[in-house]
């Protein structure tokens, strides 16, 4: 059995817009927090994984840290970039390569949709020049797909959206921190419908920090050290319905958020109804809600009744995306993922302030979605 | 008649006047692709044939793209000038299904499961005329 790995540094610099500062400057604001909380130095760290989409290279934060010399892997996957460089941090703890590794992302998007160019993602240039290549027709697409298969209807597609804005006006590092009136987002602007302007996440800015090591010396560091009991990265499969997908094999297959679901519990040795708090990829409401079936948090279908009995709520059985998710956080590619560990984090340690969840949660769990069809999964326990 | 100035002719083949969707199929395992690949994600395979799609399908899921794309589209179109559009995936009859432009941009007009038929639509007017890409558009029957 490989040894367990800890988190004993959080660090977080708040999504938004910050015009004065760059992507990589709030990288470093991140990462230094999180050695702060790790109660350790910069020199110390034996090797670091990072990400970012459009702010540049994440080896260049070594000229804000330090030039110590260190393994720095840059990581692009996507929106799963996070969760991949958790990912490989957490192989290299385990493998003995490090005695601590560091996970950073940060970004700093132009403002509205995110433009990809086919080339870059294997496809033909027609496929972009004709209006066929974005993400939002993607998450439409596949939330009205499901929607009729599963009988979900709008309302739950606005409750979503409605949770995540209330969520994100107890949490002081959100981005939008206003609540939303049911009427305001069922009648906001239609962006892709069924998804409309407040259903949907926006790109932003921002930067986040882990800092891991072996669990058996992670109190040294941390009193209150949190477990990494699983970090998995799947890709897709043929047949599954991704974006940027001209078309659809006539048989499908799970999406790759299945696949790494599974093998994330089959690795912790849990199951879904043992998590007491969770994050979902909720680039947009549609998303959030294909997602939680997909993670074994619920039937197909049955989130239209979850939702409106109040479960994926703070004081809720199922509480999900409790700092308001990307919804209200927004989504720098590079930090994202790892914003949804920080706050399963903070969840677990029980410092969440107005937004934590009741009890002594002892398990968490976080999943990320990305293009072209990588999926990342913790499950993180106290 | 001449054919249309297309984006992509390898997409298009002409019987007579009549517009038909090509892709390829796998020679090992028969699966089939649009555009046309040269290998096979399902099978792995490297021989594939070029494989006539055919012209008509029913709508399977669809949105209505209801801002102006940044680059790289390239309609030509202005915030002021842009015109929503319909999109959708159209369940082919070997069951693949192709995203595609859809005609119609009303949601009161676009259901799961209506009949759709291929169509060539300009999208992008240049100095020497339009360009054409493919469109699904109702049709009577499947």
């Amino acid at each position: 059995m490989a040894q367990d790995v800890a988190i004993i540094g959080i660090g977080l610099h708040p999504f938004g817009r910050h015009d004065t500062l760059t992507g990589r400057a709030q990288g470093a604001i991140a990462l230094r927090a999180a050695l702060k909380d790790a109660g350790i130095g910069w020199e110390s760290v034996g090797i670091a994984y990072g990400g970012s989409h459009d702010a540049g290279n994440a080896d260049a934060l070594c000229n804000d840290l330090g030039l110590t010399g260190l393994p720095f892997i840059n990581v692009a996957n996507g929106c799963a970039t996070g969760g991949s460089a958790l990912a490989s941090a957490v192989a290299a703890i385990r493998s003995g390569s490090a005695e601590f590794a560091v996970a950073v992302g940060f970004d700093k998007h132009p403002r509205g949709a995110f433009n990809p160019h086919p080339r870059d993602w294997g496809l033909p240039d027609w496929y972009g020049e004709t209006g066929l290549m974005l993400t939002t027709q993607f998450f439409a697409l596949k939330t009205r797909r499901y929607m009729h298969e599963h009988g979900i209807t709008e309302d739950s597609l606005v409750r979503v959206a409605q949770r995540a804005f209330r969520n994100g006006a107890l949490n002081p590092q959100a981005w939008r921190r206003r609540e939303m009136s049911y009427a305001e987002i069922a009648e906001s602007m239609p962006v892709n419908l069924p998804l409309r302007q407040y259903m949907f996440c926006n790109p932003a800015e921002g930067g986040a920090a882990l800092v891991l090591c072996p669990a058996e010396v992670a109190k040294r560091y941390h009193p209150k050290p949190i477990i990494v009991k699983a970090a998995v990265v799947r890709t897709r499969h043929h047949g599954s319905f991704e974006v940027f997908s001209p078309a659809l094999a006539a048989q499908q297959a799970p999406a790759p958020t299945v696949t790494a679901s599974r093998a994330a519990f089959e690795q912790a040795g849990v199951g879904p109804r043992d998590i007491d708090v969770l994050q979902l990829q909720d680039t947009d409401s549609g998303s959030e809600i294909i997602h939680m079936a997909e993670n074994g948090f619920c039937e197909h279908g049955e989130q239209e009744r979850l939702l409106r009995d109040g479960e994926t709520e703070i004081g809720g059985r199922l509480p999900i995306n409790t700092d308001g998710g990307c919804l209200a956080n927004g989504e720098p590619i590079g930090a994202s993922g790892l914003r949804q560990v920080i706050e399963i984090c903070t969840q677990l340690r029980q410092e969440a302030g107005a937004r934590q969840v009741p009890g002594t949660p002892r398990l968490g769990y976080t999943h990320v979605y990305g293009a072209p069809g990588v999926s990342g999964v913790t499950i993180l326990q106290r | 008649m001449p054919h249309p100035v297309l984006a992509s002719p390898d997409l298009i083949r002409f019987e007579g006047d009549t517009p038909h969707l090509v892709g390829s199929r796998c020679d090992e395992c028969g699966e089939l692709y649009f555009p046309a690949t040269d290998s096979c994600t399902r099978c792995t395979a490297t021989r594939m044939s070029p494989h006539d799609l055919g012209r008509r399908g029913t709508l399977w899921s669809w949105t209505i793209q209801g801002f102006l794309p940044k680059a790289p589209y390239d309609s030509g179109e202005t915030p002021e000038t842009f015109r929503p559009y319909g999109v959708g995936y159209v369940q082919m009859e070997s069951g693949l299904k192709v995203e595609s432009r859809l005609t119609v941009a009303d949601e009161t007009q676009l259901q799961i499961g209506m009949p759709l038929e291929l169509t060539l639509i300009p999208y992008r007017t240049t100095g020497d005329g339009e360009v054409f890409t493919f469109a699904f558009r109702p049709s009577a029957s499947a």
